[in-house]
């Protein structure tokens, strides 16, 4: 079961949010389908994300896939523990593979988003 | 069919088991109308008949002639060994190494070539292999685009004309901006990058540069102010492309020394056959910084199940297969055989080796210009060169076509070469390597200096006149 | 780390000595260099390995066993022909007058290569059904971006600028978006129907006003013809786009189909699959590309021309002005031109349509056979190669494509293509060429049996695979994430040159 706590996106985004901060990653059923990850290219800070659009890549020793923002936000941190160590994603993709915090522009986009058991659905479908 | 390997009634035993009666059963599929109209080529001939056509047409080609031609593409002692070892079917024969359980030569020597490029570059990371240098110059100012975000590319005169028109044509799709920087016309850097015109290029705000390109050695065998362009490129946030000559990188200053970001060039001169233009061999090398933007097949070492070392194609999501639409460059095919020559002429001949090979056409090359000036044809120019330059020659297309009814391949006449180069019209572009004899010298010298004579009103040049 | 395996290699580097090998040029005058700036010389020497001769042989045939090649064993890669590369080729490409012309050489010095040029043109031109053919492109992706470059330059020559994009099938090379995005357009996937061909619903709603071009394999990566590609080119046409066909698999149709007759504006060759030249390792190849009269003027340059008088020459830079330009130095590369020459002059005609009659004939009976081991999902006869599905195995055994394909290099044959063509769950891609005896074929069916079995009852065997290779499976996240790309033990220092 994904945690129940937070927002997912179709693409298998996840993230976490408290107030008008965000926290995102990918699942581990993404990182899953990816295989081993060896890199991710994330953006800068300072830029703006807009829901529903790429904001990055990963990629795998065979795949390459495209990030999605879960939400409208400025781009506060990245995870530079991402570049020595993409690993991190497979192994702990909701915790110490945090991709980008975000300082969100109107969090109730979240409604737009899956929650943990819509999201169990959509990967059960497989 | 020559090759087929089917006895007698092996077809049949084929088609019994698909269960059709026929071949053509098999092609029911194509649509009537779009069936092909019958192929009509000359008959298949024997490898005894056909050996003697392949024979009869290259002896339709000189090759014995006394040549001093390079722009590009240059003759050079190839070390038997080298051919020998290329004749090998699990060398030549072999596939892409996708599968690197069966393919470890393929993946060692490649990172071997890899590592003796990089030595010779002084640049961190070498691609698997380009097409040509042409194609590998292209493709390094498409990296620049890429790596700076900017669309405008400014190339030296200096880079070989063909290298150059590459490079247009691949600025097409992108839409990026091509400019040329002109060569200074005379005096101490005359035949070499006018640096002012590149500053004041580079200065334009509004139209930010991504990449300077400059050749060392250049077109006109000149050596260029490779440091200075490269601190004007940075100065301006442009990133810094060096065209290069491999063998000479065994005595000139790599790129790695002065400032270069991206490499790109030829490896023909590493034990590739001149064979009419082609396969070649495209270098492209770059800095760290830029690895995840080079083009093309990188090999790493990593190891097995058991710990064993073993090597690699690695960072693949760069290329075509997987990332697709995306990808930097759509390359597949390279040029790996070549790339295995270089690396095995290199391993043969040796460091010291390869810097007698550049030594040796720098002292002919200086036999050659003496013997030509004493001829009356003086070098234009006065720049240091390695082993190639251009003689003041009146009519030089004219003479270049008599000297080679005498046997003499007299380099290129500049107007062939650069036609949008009017201050070179009357020039030939020559070259000595360590091929080059005394006696072919003297030959040249001669035929020249009749050629010269015969001409009406003509005194004798003085060196260095422009 | 420690070289391991008794057949592994050391690199070059670690077997350098200072002193060893050299001596194969005269050295020149010690003074040879002193009139080279200072500033312009190396300040340290390139860091090159020494190698006696011997060594340099040994090391390069010690490796070389290492590789599995055409010349070892059979090599079903479907998509790549690694039909048999003939020896005569090798002997023709290296005779001296080819292999020691310069690419400047004046056009009168060069008439035996320039003719072998203008016919290899005619052979190709007749085999496609075009009515010409540049030589230029040193690869079939670079003969794909050649013929994306002719199209989109005849359209801007009609004043026609707002097709900006092409129609791809999502069974496709990755070349062709790849190329379509090099060449500035804008890549529009189109979904395969369920019987493997282009689905001409969603091709026809993806056509219109802005389709510059389709880019087409045929037959396709499924190793089938597309039935309706009268269609799909009626169809393109009539929206006023283009049609370019992906030549890879005209090892298929020699002698039965020929695009440019058929309707096909432009497509690419590739001379190391169709016509044999070999694949050296991952290259060099040739890849030209055959036109219908209304694209001639956007060839390439120089062409290979022919005066009234039978001298042939080469076009002048200039010459035609709307030429795309040039896509790389030089005519082409010549060597593999020579090989693929001497192939089609082995062949003609008859042999040619023998070729793909025999490839056809082995694709399809190795098709009945594997059905054996794996499902095939496109149950009717294929061209050339066909696609074969671990997908049903895995869900019942846990092995898959890559492990199958692991296993048959320790049954001594080389693996397929594997999870290619992407819209095929598991995929193996088998291609066994006209060049393979029965015996061959046999022998590779019943190996998949054997592992087919292998799965059900001993799948560890399967997984664990190749176990009897000079290296087993390999860690490549390692070598993705840590790149080591060159060898770093040495500096220069070692190699001091006597100046």
């Amino acid at each position: 079961m994904v945690p129940a706590d937070l927002r997912y996106t179709k693409e298998h985004e996840w993230v976490a949010i408290v107030g008008e901060l965000a926290t995102v990653g990918i699942t581990q059923y993404a990182a899953d389908q990816l295989g081993d990850v060896v890199f991710v290219e994330l953006p800068a800070v300072g830029r703006t994300l807009e829901q529903f659009a790429t904001f990055g890549v990963v990629e795998s020793v065979k795949a390459v896939s495209d990030l999605f923002a879960p939400l409208t936000g400025e781009v506060v941190e990245t995870n530079d523990a991402l570049s020595g160590e993409p690993e991190l994603v497979n192994s702990d993709p909701f915790a110490k593979g945090w991709m980008v915090k975000l300082r969100l522009a109107d969090p109730a986009q979240a409604d737009r988003l899956l929650d943990a058991a819509a999201y169990e659905q959509l990967t059960a479908e497989g | 069919m020559p090759y087929g390997p089917h006895a007698a009634d092996d077809r049949a035993r084929m088609l019994g088991s698909i269960g059709v009666s026929s071949v053509d059963a098999l092609f029911d599929d194509i649509p009537g109308p779009l069936r092909a109209s019958p192929l009509r080529l000359d008959p298949p001939e024997p490898e005894l008949e056909l050996s003697a056509r392949l024979a009869g047409l290259a002896a339709r080609n000189r090759v014995d002639l006394a040549s001093f031609l390079g722009a590009g593409a240059y003759r050079h002692w190839t070390p038997a060994a080298v051919d020998q070892l290329l004749l090998r079917g699990e060398w030549y024969t072999a596939y892409t190494p996708y599968q690197p359980e069966v393919s470890q030569g393929t993946l060692q020597s490649i990172y071997e070539y890899q590592s003796l490029l990089a030595a010779l570059t002084g640049l961190d990371v070498v691609s698997a292999s380009h097409y040509d240098g042409g194609a590998a110059t292209a493709e390094a100012a498409l990296m620049a685009c890429r790596a700076t975000r900017r669309d405008r590319i400014l190339v030296s005169r200096g880079v070989h004309p063909h290298y150059r028109q590459t490079l247009a044509t691949y600025a097409l799709g992108p839409g990026l901006e091509v400019e040329e920087v002109p060569l200074v016309a005379d005096g101490p850097a005359g035949g070499t990058t006018d640096l002012e015109a590149l500053e004041r290029r580079l200065a334009d705000r509004d139209r930010p540069v991504a990449g300077v390109v400059a050749a060392q050695p250049n077109i006109l065998g000149a050596l260029e102010p490779m440091g200075e362009i490269g601190r004007l490129a940075h100065a301006a946030g442009a990133l810094f492309v060096a065209v290069v000559e491999p063998v000479s990188l065994a005595v000139l200053a790599p790129p790695g020394e002065y400032g270069a970001d991206i490499a790109a060039g030829e490896g023909q001169p590493l034990g590739i056959p001149l064979g009419y233009g082609g396969p070649y061999l495209g270098i492209v090398a770059c800095t760290d910084a830029l690895v995840r933007q080079i083009p093309g097949r990188l090999v790493g070492m990593t190891t097995d199940l058991d710990g064993r070392r073993a090597f690699v194609m690695t960072m693949r999501a760069r290329e075509q297969d997987i990332r697709r639409e995306r990808a930097a460059s759509n390359i597949c095919t390279n040029q790996a055989l070549l790339a295995l020559a270089a690396s095995i002429y290199l391993a043969t001949i040796g460091p010291h080796g390869l810097r007698d090979v550049a030594a040796a056409g720098a002292a002919r090359a200086a036999e050659l210009e003496a013997a030509l000036a004493g001829a009356g044809a003086a070098r234009i120019g006065t720049a240091a060169y390695l082993n190639e330059f251009v003689v003041r020659v009146p009519n030089a297309p004219a003479v270049h076509d008599r000297l080679l009814e005498g046997g003499i391949l007299a380099g290129i006449p500049t107007a062939r070469l650069l036609p949008d180069e009017p201050a070179l019209a009357d020039g030939l572009l020559v070259c000595a390597t360590e091929l080059t004899t005394p006696d072919e010298i003297a030959r040249f010298a001669t035929a020249l200096r009749a050629e010269l004579a015969v001409a009406p009103g003509v005194a004798p040049q003085t060196r260095g006149a422009p | 780390m420690s070289v391991v395996g008794e057949r592994l290699q050391p690199t070059l580097f670690e077997r350098s000595r200072p002193g060893r090998g050299g001596g194969k040029i005269p050295h020149p005058p010690a003074d040879a260099l002193d009139r080279i700036p200072a500033d312009a010389r190396r300040a340290t020497p390139a860091a090159l390995p020494e190698l006696a001769e011997p060594e340099v042989v040994r090391h390069y045939v010690n490796l070389s066993q290492l590789n599995y090649a055409v010349d070892t064993g059979f090599y079903p890669l479907g998509s790549c022909t690694m039909k048999y590369n003939p020896k005569l080729n090798e002997w023709a490409a290296r005779l001296p007058g080819f292999a020691g012309l310069h690419p400047l050489a004046p056009d009168a010095t060069a008439q035996g290569t320039l003719q072998l040029l203008f016919e290899l043109e005619a052979m190709l031109a007749e085999i496609s059904g075009m009515d010409a053919v540049t030589l230029q492109p040193a690869a079939g992706a670079q003969g794909e971006l050649t013929g994306i470059l002719v199209i989109r330059a005849y359209h801007r020559s009609r004043g026609d600028l707002e097709r900006t994009e092409v129609l791809i099938p999502d069974s496709s090379h990755g070349t062709n978006p790849a190329t379509a995005s090099m060449a500035g357009f804008h890549t529009i996937t189109i979904p395969s129907a369920p019987d493997g061909g282009v689905d001409l619903d969603a091709f026809r709603a993806a056509l219109g006003p802005r389709t510059a071009a389709i880019m087409i394999t045929n037959p396709s990566t499924l190793g089938l013809f597309e039935h309706r590609i009268g269609e799909l080119l009626e169809a393109t046409h009539a929206a006023g786009a283009l049609a370019y066909m992906d030549g890879a698999n005209l090892n298929a149709i020699l002698g039965r189909f020929k695009p440019g007759e058929a309707g096909f504006d432009v497509m690419h060759f590739n001379t190391h699959k169709t016509f044999s030249t070999p694949h050296g390792g991952g290259g060099p190849g040739a890849g030209p590309v055959g036109v219908r009269a209304h694209l001639v003027p956007f060839l390439p340059s120089p062409r290979v021309l022919r005066a009234d008088d039978g001298r042939y020459r080469l076009e002048a830079w200039g010459e035609r002005p709307d030429s795309i330009g040039r896509m790389r130095s030089f005519v082409g590369s010549t060597g593999v031109l020579v090989r693929a020459y001497a192939y089609l002059r082995a062949h003609g005609a008859a042999g040619l349509r023998e070729v793909s009659d025999d490839a056809v004939l082995a694709a399809n009976y190795l098709r009945v056979r594997v059905a054996a081991a794996l499902d095939v999902p496109f149950d009717r006869p294929c061209k050339h190669e066909f696609v074969a599905s671990a997908a049903a195995l895995k869900h019942r055994t846990g092995v898959r494509t890559l492990d199958i394909a692991k296993r048959l290099i320790d049954k001594g044959f080389h693996p397929p293509t594997i999870y290619f063509p992407l819209t095929v769950e598991e995929a193996m891609l088998i291609e066994p060429t006209e060049t393979e005896s029965i015996e061959t074929l046999d022998a590779f069916a019943d190996a998949l049996i054997e592992i087919a079995h292998e799965a059900e009852t001993d799948p560890e065997l399967v997984t664990g695979a190749p176990h009897d290779a000079p290296v087993r499976r390999l860690d490549e996240a390692t070598a993705a994430r840590q790149p080591n790309l060159r060898w770093r033990g040495m500096t220069g220092a070692e190699t001091p040159c006597p100046d």
